[in-house]
């Protein structure tokens, strides 16, 4: 299958980015080093090129119905200029993807989904839309950027004649950003390092890429790629959809209570429900490394008599804490903060602690 | 890109150094460019015969785990220690400090089956 470009590959190439295949497109996964891009977004400021990821736009009188149905999350709390986490449950206890819900206004919403399941979630939402919604798939046509750290804000205001310190975390609103008028800026990203998520027509997306590379240059602003994407969030311990979450895991399982509204129906929501009152069986939990090693997707977790307990969903050594931290599902009885538990990394068992989140 | 004409290559990106009856072993510029930050480096075969081609330890980047193959039969004499405490050093120095470890090969005539700069740097030219 041929890879899909971004609006600004020739431009990752250029900067000298190490492309690799991810969910059909050809991404930047690293410019520089991993730890070097993940410590900019940590202290100063980084722009990663997340146009991967799908967009689409609802419009219509019962789109609040329609969300209500095929989200988690509770969308009638949401008031306009606000954007929601969520996800889309299945039939039958898993995840179909997960998801920013944003209300423009009224009837009006906006959906960011992850690349990998653009066509999915579309199938799935037009399968409940059975009351006329307008839908268009946006993916096509916009660049996603994610300018992050604690330098973003002041980054992006030298572009602006807006207060930018007013769109607060998980709000969102139009900005002229220079020459490039009217993109939606988001107090959003996936990192943990505050920011903005900025959404731009292709046709516009390297003007904007080159004014936010010139503003923040007193900054020392860097490009940053995938890795990084992935060991930031990590550290927050966020949910990567297939790595953390996927088809057969349910929001409960997955620490995704607080977006599973029950005051609403939505698909599976009975099941959730009896899932929430009478427990799960496994959970998913952080955990650190207290022996040397660095835990991987995939990696069994044991019991101190060497017994199966679960599995690693997502793993990595911290460029923070400079050690091995990961995710897994864990059966029930090995979920309290601070138990021990045991890594089977190669041919070595490791010993690790379940943790609180964030790990940073 | 640099590639030492001393060095001998294997079509997994390690390089070889024959010295007198020792081969010290690590990885290539390629490689640690290819991986990224090198975070780990585990080597438990140390006092062990190994076969050519077989694994005897692993590197590890901030994303990925590699395997570290032999590139030559012998018996691992050695392994880099200053690479538990600075596994960086594989990025920095890959053909110097970075070195992985030392073995004394038990067939030297392996030495001739394996890669020269040129043959190496074609190979990853493809």
């Amino acid at each position: 299958m041929d890879l899909k470009q971004v609006a600004l590959n020739d431009k990752h190439i250029a900067l000298g980015a190490k492309m690799v295949p991810f969910a059909g497109y050809n991404m930047p996964v690293r410019y520089s080093s991993d730890i070097e891009e993940h410590n900019t977004v940590r202290n100063g400021v980084g722009v990663f090129d997340v146009s991967h990821m799908g967009e689409f736009e609802l419009k219509g009188e019962k789109v609040l119905d329609l969300l209500q149905k095929v989200t988690s999350n509770d969308v009638s709390k949401l008031v306009d200029g606000q954007v929601q986490y969520s996800c889309l449950p299945n039939e039958t206890g898993g995840i179909i993807d997960d998801l920013l819900v944003y209300r423009i206004k009224e009837n009006h919403y906006f959906l960011v989904v992850n690349a990998s399941n653009i066509q999915k979630d579309w199938d799935w939402i037009q399968k409940y839309n059975t009351e006329g919604v307008e839908m268009n798939n946006l993916s096509d046509d916009y660049a996603l950027f994610a300018v992050q750290g604690p330098k973003a804000v002041a980054t992006l205001q030298k572009l602006s004649t807006q207060d930018l310190s007013a769109i607060k975390y998980y709000t969102f609103d139009y900005v002229d950003l220079g020459t490039v008028k009217n993109v939606m800026l988001a107090g959003t990203g996936y990192t943990g390092s505050g920011g903005f998520e900025i959404l731009v027509k292709n046709e516009e997306a390297e003007q904007l890429w080159n004014l936010i590379f010139e503003a923040g240059e007193e900054f020392e602003i860097k490009p940053i790629g995938l890795g990084a994407r992935d060991t930031l969030r990590l550290e927050k311990g966020y949910c990567l959809y297939g790595n953390d979450i996927n088809d057969t895991t349910s929001p409960i399982e997955a620490g995704l209570s607080w977006i599973t509204k029950f005051s609403k129906d939505f698909v599976n929501a009975e099941n959730l429900k009896a899932q929430k009152e009478e427990g799960v069986s496994k959970k998913l939990v952080a955990f650190k490394m207290i022996d040397k090693g660095i835990p991987r997707q995939g990696y069994n977790l044991l019991n101190e008599e060497g017994e199966e307990i679960g599995q690693v969903t997502s793993g990595t050594m911290s460029p923070s804490l400079g050690y091995g931290i990961g995710l897994a599902y864990v059966q029930t009885d090995f979920t309290k903060v601070g138990i021990e538990i045991f890594v089977q990394v190669r041919k070595r068992v490791l010993k690790a602690e379940v943790v609180k989140l964030p790990f940073v | 890109m640099n590639f030492p004409e001393e060095l001998k290559y294997t079509k997994d990106h390690e390089w070889v150094k024959i010295e007198g009856d020792v081969a010290v072993i690590g990885v290539t510029a390629f490689a640690q460019s290819e991986l990224g930050d090198i975070v780990f480096v585990e080597v438990e075969t140390v006092g062990e015969e190994v076969e050519q081609e077989e694994v005897f330890g692993t590197i590890e980047a901030v994303k990925t785990v590699s395997d570290l193959f032999c590139p030559l039969s012998g018996e691992v004499l050695e392994f880099n220690e200053g690479l538990e405490d600075a596994p960086e050093t594989v990025n920095d120095d890959p053909y110097g400090e970075g070195w992985i470890i030392k073995l004394k090969p038990s067939e030297i005539a392996q030495v001739d089956g394996l890669l020269s700069a040129e043959e190496y740097q074609s190979l990853i030219a493809e």
